[in-house]
């Protein structure tokens, strides 16, 4: 019981930060068409940026979850104006290979001017201890992880559903161009949507930082490779589509591991693919996207 | 209210839009015809800040918005409805409105408070569809929807750029008499393409008539009908189809 109780909060724990840097992912293509392979180097400012604070004498848990949020969420706003603006209206490729190149550069910057070795960050290992529910002994981190993803999403679908910017940003997730032609300023709606991108990527990245209790140049790259099988998963640029994806994910990783024999567990990455390949052979749209007519290519 | 003054576009080798220049007034509906790659649209889009033109001017209430963007054309007063229905299909009939409201609410918050999202859904009979996804409405009450989200916007110029294509001569009348109703209520400029020229004859005050990115003929509806250039266009066409 203890154990299938442990392997739950497992599933949902991974299943909640990958929702969360699915989201993140999913909020900018909803809007711009921009799968942003740097958010993982967002993850890695928000991170550094604690690393830095806390080497320059800051010892607050609660300054550092603060401050890493506002990280992420300035740097995700810096890389739209400095790098993705300018090719805002070029085709899709060409944001495709900006996002790589932005991430990496942002990598080699955190390597020559950090260091490419990764560095101790303690300031909130507090948030990962054992917490006991009568014979129960859970980790502090994944409930938290998945009371905040949780409180998280919620904020974000009220958001999106009862403010004014919100509605702007569903409507230019469905026609960006038409939603300009409704005097919406574009500039207002996708930085919003890269701030609230990067405000995710900061929450998951004080999870990862309290998890491994140290920080790297190469931090968030592998999450954002699960954040973007979550979305495909969930039906690409689907809001509901990526958070779904995540928690998936995280159920199919925790059910592998589990149900695989030890000697197997090397498989776990590999079967998973393999359970994800036959979904999408059985809904090619994702579990929540809209199929595309395609016509003749249909056959 | 609208003046374009000797608009020019070129794509590639095509020159789309040769020094077209039209006028409209407050209050006045203007029907842009000609045949199908005449420019009509380009020259909306042009006026609308989707295009850029290669050379002219484009000035709505004296403020110069020549290729100023749709954004900047939107809040300086170009509400637009499309030639393909362009509706958020997902979001409800109200959200639709509410959409454009936003930036009236922003840029002319005296009209936004007149006009009003709730009145709007019921002038244009829409109230009862309010919380549906507007794909799911009738191919007329979309239109319509499209007509009332241009609204929204509390336009200075409205173009409508194929409003009755598809729609059924009864369904085309109640079209007309809403278009009616905008200059009565709303007092802005309309222009009004569309290849039904019954629609166009019923409700335009002008008629400016383009062909091979040319403004060939404008002014009085009988006066351009009159026009040798006019007569040779559509009368020559309808001899060869």
């Amino acid at each position: 019981m203890d154990y299938a109780l442990q392997q739950l909060l497992n599933a949902l724990a991974f299943g909640a930060e990958y929702s969360l840097v699915a989201l993140g992912l999913a909020v900018v293509f909803s809007i711009m068409g921009l799968v942003n392979f740097a958010h993982g180097e967002i993850i890695g400012v928000s991170a550094y940026s604690v690393f830095l604070a806390a080497a320059l004498g800051l010892t607050s848990p609660i300054v550092a979850v603060l401050l890493a949020i506002a990280a992420a969420a300035l740097a995700a706003v810096a890389f739209e104006r400095v790098a993705f603006r300018p090719v805002r209206y070029a085709p899709t490729t060409t944001g495709l290979l900006t996002a790589f190149g932005v991430s990496i550069v942002v990598q080699n910057l955190f390597m020559l001017l950090i260091s490419p070795k990764p560095q101790s960050v303690s300031i909130l290992n507090g948030l990962n201890q054992m917490w006991f529910f009568g014979p129960f002994a859970v980790s502090s981190l994944q409930v938290m992880e998945l009371i905040v993803s949780g409180l998280t999403i919620l904020a974000l679908v009220l958001f999106l559903n009862r403010s004014t910017l919100g509605l702007a940003i569903r409507a230019a997730s469905r026609d960006f161009a038409t939603v300009r032609l409704m005097g919406i300023r574009a500039n207002r709606v996708i930085a919003t949507a890269f701030a609230i991108s990067g405000a995710l990527a900061g929450i998951a990245a004080v999870f990862i930082m309290a998890r491994r209790g140290s920080v790297s140049p190469d931090l968030g790259f592998s999450l954002v490779l699960k954040a973007f099988v979550a979305c495909v998963i969930g039906g690409f640029g689907s809001l509901p589509g990526a958070a779904v994806g995540g928690m998936l994910l995280g159920f199919i990783e925790v059910g592998l591991l589990v149900a695989l024999p030890q000697e197997y567990g090397g498989f776990k990455d590999a079967l998973t693919y393999v359970i994800i390949v036959a979904l999408l052979v059985y809904r090619p749209e994702g579990l929540l996207g809209q199929r595309v007519e395609l016509g003749d290519k249909e056959i | 209210m609208l003046s374009v003054e000797a608009v020019s576009k070129t794509f590639g080798g095509v020159q789309a839009l040769r020094s077209a220049s039209l006028s409209c007034a407050a209050g006045e509906i203007l029907g842009l015809i000609g045949p199908n790659g005449a420019g009509k649209s380009t020259l909306v889009n042009a006026i609308a800040g989707v295009l850029k033109p290669d050379a002219g001017s484009v000035k709505l209430a004296g403020n110069e918005i020549t290729g100023h963007g749709p954004e900047h054309c939107a809040r300086a007063g170009v509400g637009r409805t499309f030639q393909t229905i362009r509706l958020f299909r997902d979001l409800t009939v109200r959200q639709n409105v509410e959409v454009a409201h936003i930036t009236c609410r922003s840029v002319r918050p005296d009209v936004a408070a007149r006009i009003g999202v709730d009145r709007l859904l019921a002038q244009y009979q829409l109230d009862g569809f309010a919380d549906v996804p507007a794909g799911t409405l009738s191919y007329g009450s979309q239109r319509r929807l499209e007509i009332a989200r241009a609204l929204a916007l509390g336009p200075l110029l409205l173009l409508l750029d194929e409003p009755a294509a598809g729609l059924n001569e009864d369904e085309s009348e109640t079209l007309a008499v809403a278009i009616e109703g905008i200059r009565r209520d709303v007092g802005c400029a309309t222009i009004v393409i569309d290849h039904d020229l019954r629609f166009i004859n019923r409700l335009c005050d002008r008629l400016c008539v383009m062909d091979q990115g040319q403004v060939i003929a404008s002014g009085q509806t009988e006066e351009v009908w009159r026009d040798p250039r006019v007569i040779e266009v559509y009368v020559g066409q309808s001899e060869t189809s």
